[in-house]
């Protein structure tokens, strides 16, 4: 599938995506309404799901989904709206809301720097021509010999983080 | 290009599912009649005027609800290649599987006891 | 030619008919996705007399019957009457999020159809992720919950919709974790690859267990009775929806009866086979897999209809604790046993091999083997609640004795 020259589908798809992901990511610090930052965000984390489409990775789309917009977006909502007074806000804490893009920007020019720059001239991107597959990843999570350890550290971990979760949500005893 | 063109099918689903719904009530906002005022537009609390603000307060327990689920939302995403895969594997991925499980049930067993499920 | 889905049927032939290459497979995907984008919006408009019709023989009504013969066009006059609706919008409202929240709810259903495998040769696509897809996508479904209640400005509808959204994030919980079992056995998320590993056994079968938990926690994902806290009139006037009328009123319920039938699909195509009917027919004459499909849907779709009918609400508190004191545990409980089985049947060497897997009789001494564990596992379970359960009216019992009349409520 070729639209014309240069923009192939996989191009026009990544700019959709893009707009996505960054127009997102502009609505979530220039939405004072938490609730609408709240959305834009799951729109933003949408457009990463693409991304993630777009490098062959289905299975972290889907998790993508799943996880960031069905689970995580959902309590975001919850903690937007258990806030009181939080929904509404009209104007900004402080002023020094500066300070903060200051260091956003400091921090981006350096990924750039670090990452993006080093990539250029290197078109032949260090891509494995070996087709991994969700199987894959299912052997690999539970041989002896890869990610085991890994994988059995992540279910402690998940299970710290909600009893972490519950005894702060419970003062009362 | 195979993949491509599959995901190309799920990509126009997904710009074209919210279409075919919104075409109902793009043709109802032409057909139907708009008369508003302010006594239709009012907020609906059976008759009575809404006092004070609508962001009433919520528990702390929905989040907790919210919070489990999470929790087993990302338990899920590991236990799909390992049940994806699991007919090729050999017995020790049984256990490795139900160690995962055994640590994470604690969790709900640890949330049962301190009557986190409880609905108050 | 090839002929597994309308890309690859329809694309050479236009092409071959004059057609620019990439327009021709542009035009064949926008033509496959509204054919089967629209078929389930259309077969809900059967499904909504149909359904009115059940519950009407049930309650030992009439039910629709002025419109066409038997009311059977008393859904199109419906729609026509709805257009004609005036569409409030409540003061306060955020619009864009109000209009968008039942488009989502109906679009979070429809995108299901998407990975559904209707026959052999007739499947939107065969996404290698599909089982995983169904439940990602289900979550629109919640957030549309949240965004119409939160865009209409209502106390009630928030109400409402922090309950539905604490019932549907819960009942996922469950859902997942028995979707595990047609993955583990099929050893694939695709839906079709989960239809054809049962061609020699029907996974209900094999995994009767799971099959049942899938079908009550889909039955709770839908918001329908017995789980109709969305709807609990007495106590939300009417749930997240209660600022909606006319046309968008009416796409939520479209998109929860579309809801349930596409329920009843899955439960087909995940522990019924699907589209497999008997001797190879299906291959033979693929429409007739559509067919096949929807008959086993339609059992598990009259299954839940009348449970809707003939079960009354839950409290909102049972319905929290059947899920994470019941549904939760024995589905982890589940996955174990299965995986646990599994790997003894594979063990004992009386798996099917991969050649005899489409093979019925290959099939048994497996489907024995898992089938005993699912009723013993059951039957522990049933045995387990309704000992406690004795224990706490006995518990009840001796507290009335004490306390006062009226103060132990």
């Amino acid at each position: 599938m070729n639209f014309g020259e240069g923009l192939t589908p996989e191009a026009f798809a990544f700019g959709l995506f893009t707009i996505l992901t960054l127009g997102g990511a502009l609505g979530v610090v220039t939405s004072l309404n938490l609730v609408r930052a709240a959305i834009w965000l799951m729109l933003s984390l949408f457009g990463i799901a693409g991304y993630f489409v777009l490098l062959s990775a289905p299975f972290l789309a889907s998790v993508q989904v799943l996880v960031y917009i069905g689970a995580i977006g959902i309590l975001f909502s919850f903690a937007v709206m258990l806030t009181r007074g939080m929904t509404n806000l009209k104007e900004r804490f402080n002023d020094q809301w500066w300070l903060a893009g200051l260091a956003a920007l400091t921090a981006f020019v350096l990924l750039m720097v670090g990452v993006i720059v080093p990539a250029f001239g290197n078109s032949g991107a260090p891509v494995s021509d070996q087709v991994t597959t969700t199987v894959d990843l299912g052997v690999a999570l539970v041989s002896g010999n890869q990610y085991v350890l890994p994988f059995e550290v992540a279910s402690l971990l998940l299970t710290a983080a909600m009893i972490g979760a519950i005894v702060i949500a419970r003062e009362d005893d | 290009m195979e993949i491509l063109n599959q995901w190309a099918f799920i990509g126009m689903f997904f710009l074209l599912a919210p279409i075919l719904p919104a075409v109902p009530i793009l043709l109802a906002a032409v057909i139907s009649p708009k008369k508003p005022n302010a006594i239709k537009q009012a907020t609906y609390e059976c008759g009575v005027e809404t006092v004070g603000d609508t962001w009433v307060q919520f528990k702390v327990q929905y989040y907790l609800y919210g919070l489990i689920f999470l929790i087993f939302d990302v338990e899920m995403v590991f236990l799909f290649p390992w049940a994806l895969a699991y007919k090729q594997l050999d017995f020790f991925a049984f256990l490795a599987g139900l160690l995962f499980i055994f640590l994470l049930s604690d969790a709900l067993v640890y949330a049962w006891r301190k009557k986190v499920l409880e609905w108050v | 030619m090839q002929c597994d889905n309308i890309i690859n049927t329809l694309a050479p032939c236009l092409v071959q008919s004059g057609w620019n290459g990439d327009l021709a497979n542009f035009a064949s995907i926008f033509l496959g996705v509204i054919i089967l984008a629209t078929f389930p919006l259309l077969v809900t408009i059967v499904l909504i007399w149909f359904e009115r019709k059940f519950a009407a023989r049930i309650q030992d009504r009439l039910g629709p019957n002025r419109v066409g013969p038997f009311g059977l066009l008393q859904p199109f006059a419906d729609v026509i009457k709805l257009l004609g609706k005036e569409d409030i919008t409540p003061a306060g409202a955020d619009k864009l999020i109000y209009n968008i929240a039942p488009v989502m709810m109906v679009m979070s259903v429809l995108l299901i159809w998407a990975v559904v495998p209707l026959s052999p040769i007739h499947v939107g696509m065969d996404l290698e992720i599909g089982a995983l897809y169904i439940i990602s996508v289900a979550s629109f479904g919640t957030l549309s919950v949240i965004f119409a209640s939160w865009s209409s400005n209502n106390k009630y509808a928030l109400l409402g919709a922090f309950r539905v959204v604490a019932q549907l994030i819960s009942y996922e919980v469950p859902l997942a974790l028995s979707l595990l079992i047609p993955v583990m056995l099929a050893g694939s998320m695709s839906l079709v690859d989960i239809t054809q590993a049962q061609a020699g056994m029907w996974f209900i079968f094999v995994a009767p267990l799971s099959a049942i938990l899938f079908f009550i926690s889909s039955q709770a994902e839908t918001g329908r009775a017995p789980f109709d806290l969305l709807e609990a009139e007495s106590e939300l006037v009417a749930g997240f929806n209660i600022e909606y009328s006319g046309m968008k009123f009416a796409l939520f319920f479209a998109g929860e009866f579309m809801h349930v039938f596409t329920n009843g699909v899955l439960m087909a195509v995940l522990f019924a086979g699907g589209y497999i009917g008997f001797g190879g027919l299906e291959n033979s004459i693929p429409l007739l897999g559509i067919v096949f499909l929807f008959l086993k849907a339609s059992v598990f779709y009259m299954l839940s209809l009348l449970i809707r009918n003939a079960i009354p609400r839950v409290r909102i508190d049972q319905l929290m604790n059947f899920n994470w004191k019941f549904l939760v545990p024995v589905s982890i409980v589940n996955v174990v046993m299965m995986a646990f089985l599994l790997k003894v049947v594979q063990a004992l060497g009386i798996a099917p091999t991969p050649e005899l897997a489409n093979d019925f009789v290959a099939n048994i001494p497996q489907t024995l083997v898992l089938f005993a564990g699912n009723v013993v596992l059951g039957l522990l379970v049933m045995n387990t609640v309704s000992s406690r359960i004795r224990k706490e009216r006995l518990q009840e019992s001796a507290n009335r004795a004490i306390v006062p009349m009226g103060a132990g409520d």
